[in-house]
């Protein structure tokens, strides 16, 4: 075991991989001799060769393409975006085109892509590098949407995400890279798409999260402890698909909820979280299910960002609210 | 700033019409004259003549309402199998949407082109020789794709080219200068192909862009780039060997601009081409007829009859018939079977999705 950053787990994941199957390659603007602007492929090059990890020229579509191309020719490529506010440069290959074809070929061609991207706020970065994208891709068929909030889990799900025969976007918090270490295996595992991780038991209330909210949403069950509300934190890993199944095994058990995101409020995954809750649970609730996002606005770079950010505050606000319902 | 006109005035100059045929039938450039057998060169015209066959009876049955989605290919026969018939099996095609003649004479079976166009899912299950994607709706997506497919060929050092085809609107997209750009910056095997028509449904040439040939976009991307007579297949046959032998050789891709023309719509979704083509431009165009042309070219050989005409198209109209038939005997798509095609697993939502719609298709 060795202690390791979320950013260093996912290069040791992007290793793992190189060295598992010949057939995975790793692109991207930077991520060649310098190792990528986060240093997520720092030493891959040199590891690996050049044919295995190498530049591409500036062009977030040209990348999608050569991912789609690359897949056709029976790669298994791990294009690196180099910020996820770039995902409309590369939007019709991920949305418009590897998502679609396996199902245009009546099941005959896939695209085992893995777009791994930085996203999310709190680090002061210019215009269009903090957005929280991820439920544009989540709405979109036929593709899947994972995102690690330890180093632990962001090993065992990029994993998974290169071995997966259908494109994924994997989406990496700026904030969590080097945010703090954890134990991570040396040796390879990996953590099933698609499952949800309860976080911290608790019987008063359920908050349902996902990436960097997650450790707000633990930070305000701690201090709620101390009130004695017990808080039931689980982290979704994978918003598309979702595990509604152990969202709901907990809520009935709760009766109260609340979704958190650190994207802008409408139409987003807490409202399909939410929508969902009614669907399955109406009966089994004690309070309205309560959200936590950012406001409906453009992201406010970067003076602004830390007030627009949802914190633990606005989170135990919410919590206190549906318990006190 | 007489000194950057000058440049490019230079630069222009440089893409003359690659042209082997006249519109007689002539040669007129000798040394270009690709080798071609007897076989081979009736082979072409074959191909072209059962393309206008299909061509004609697609429209037809599409106005029945028996075929779904349809781009006519009239005129543009030459452009179309020209540059195919100077590819081999192992390459990979990336055609646009009207580019569906080139994957039949690839081998797709031509009931499976009908499929394609209702939208049924085994009109997308190619036969596996067959390396190629469907048809490409989206304009321009095919060239960044056809990148990554000739920098794989490159990787797997196979003899072998990734080809691609998109129209005159096309060469404006984003898509098609980073495609090229990025075949170029890494030396893989690509040949894209700008079928050059005149219009983008219904937007002239000239207002695409400023640049007098399409072909100069090839300088920008520090590729080969060439302007070919797309109405004589002799000419598009050679540019296109030249471009493959290149890329097989390691020197790079090539883009290969065809002027051409489409006699009929767009596509037969509504497009009426009356409002922005004229006669007088039609009638221009008619003259320089991809078929007529090699026609002359081969009668004057004593390669080619009206009886052997007669046979092709007496032949394609009774493939077309049985083709349609198969067609209609592939089973109704159903939504379960869509439901199926879209991960290699199902996810818990398209489970539960999955068995509501056999509850309502078991009905």
């Amino acid at each position: 075991m060795a202690q390791m950053t979320m950013i260093q787990a996912i290069t040791d994941a992007m290793r793992n991989e190189l060295k598992n199957d010949e057939n995975v390659l790793v692109f991207g603007e930077d991520v060649g001799q310098n190792g990528g602007v986060f240093r997520a492929t720092e030493g891959l090059q040199k590891e690996f060769g050049e044919d295995r990890v190498f530049d591409t020229p500036l062009a977030e579509s040209g990348i999608g393409g050569l991912a789609i191309g690359l897949a056709l020719e029976g790669y298994r490529p791990v294009p690196e975006i180099q910020f996820f506010g770039f995902l409309f440069e590369v939007m019709d290959s991920v949305a418009g085109q590897m998502n679609r074809i396996r199902f245009r070929t009546g099941g005959t061609k896939n695209q085992p892509i893995t777009v791994r991207a930085p996203f999310g706020g709190g680090v002061h970065t210019p215009e269009m590098h903090a957005d929280s994208l991820e439920g544009l891709i989540a709405q979109t068929p036929g593709i899947k949407v994972v995102i690690p909030s330890t180093p632990y889990e962001a090993k065992g799900l990029l994993i998974s995400s290169i071995r997966d025969n259908d494109p994924v976007v994997f989406l990496e918090h700026m904030k969590l890279y080097r945010s703090f270490r954890e134990e991570v295996p040396e040796e390879e595992y990996t953590i099933e798409l698609g499952k949800a991780a309860v976080k911290r038991e608790g019987k008063d209330v359920t908050v349902v999260a996902y990436g960097a909210m997650v450790h707000s949403s633990l930070k305000a069950a701690e201090e709620l402890e101390k009130e004695g509300i017990d808080v039931e934190v689980i982290d979704l890993r994978t918003v598309s698909p979702v595990d509604y199944e152990t969202v709901m095994e907990s809520v009935k058990k709760t009766g109260r909820a609340v979704v958190v995101q650190e994207a802008q409020r409408q139409a987003g995954i807490a409202a399909n979280i939410v929508a969902e809750i009614q669907e399955r649970a109406i009966l089994h609730l004690e309070a309205p299910v309560l959200r936590v996002t950012a406001a409906d606005t453009i992201y406010p770079f970067s003076e602004a960002e830390d007030v627009w950010l949802p914190n633990h505050q606005d989170i135990v606000e919410k919590i206190k609210a549906v318990v006190n319902f | 700033m007489t000194i950057l006109k000058h440049v490019l005035e230079s630069v222009e100059n440089q893409f003359e019409t690659f042209q082997i045929l006249n519109e007689d039938g002539k040669i007129v450039n000798k040394a270009d004259m690709p080798e071609l057998s007897d076989e081979e060169l009736k082979e072409l015209m074959r191909r072209m003549v059962y393309t206008r066959v299909l061509d004609q009876r697609s429209i037809a049955l599409n106005r029945q309402g028996r075929l779904g989605f349809y781009a006519p290919t009239a005129g543009q026969e030459a452009s179309q199998l020209g540059s195919h018939f100077a590819l081999e099996k192992e390459d990979y095609l990336l055609p646009g949407y009207r580019d569906v003649p080139q994957l039949i004479w690839q081998g797709l079976p031509l009931h499976q082109a009908f499929l394609w166009s209702r939208g049924h899912f085994a009109g997308g299950q190619f036969p596996e020789d067959v390396r190629a994607l469907f048809p490409q709706i989206i304009i321009g997506a095919q060239y960044v794709q056809a990148a990554g497919v000739a920098l794989g060929i490159k990787k797997r050092g196979k003899q072998a080219v990734a080809v691609t085809w998109t129209g005159d609107g096309g060469t404006s997209q984003g898509d098609f200068y980073e495609g090229m750009n990025f075949a170029g910056a890494y030396k893989a095997p690509a040949i894209f192909i700008a079928q050059n028509n005149g219009f983008a449904i219904s937007v002239p040439r000239e207002k695409q862009s400023s640049a007098k040939t399409l072909a100069q976009k090839a300088i920008a991307a520090g590729i080969e780039g060439i302007q070919v007579d797309g109405m004589d297949v002799l000419a598009v046959y050679a540019a296109t060997k030249h471009a493959r032998n290149r890329a097989i050789n390691g020197e790079g891709p090539t883009l290969i601009e065809t002027l051409t023309y489409r006699y009929g719509p767009h596509t037969m979704s509504g497009d009426d081409p009356t409002r922005y083509r004229s006669d007088e431009l039609n009638s221009e165009w008619e003259k320089k007829d991809p078929l007529i042309r090699f026609r002359k070219f081969l009668e004057g050989k004593k390669l080619w009859s009206e009886e052997e005409e007669a046979k092709v198209i007496e032949d394609a109209k009774n493939d077309i018939k049985e083709a349609i038939k198969k067609a209609d005997q592939a089973p109704k798509q159903k939504v379960t079977d869509l439901i199926g095609f879209m991960y290699e697993e199902l996810p818990v939502n398209l489970q539960a999705q999955m068995e509501e719609y056999q509850a309502k298709e078991s009905k």
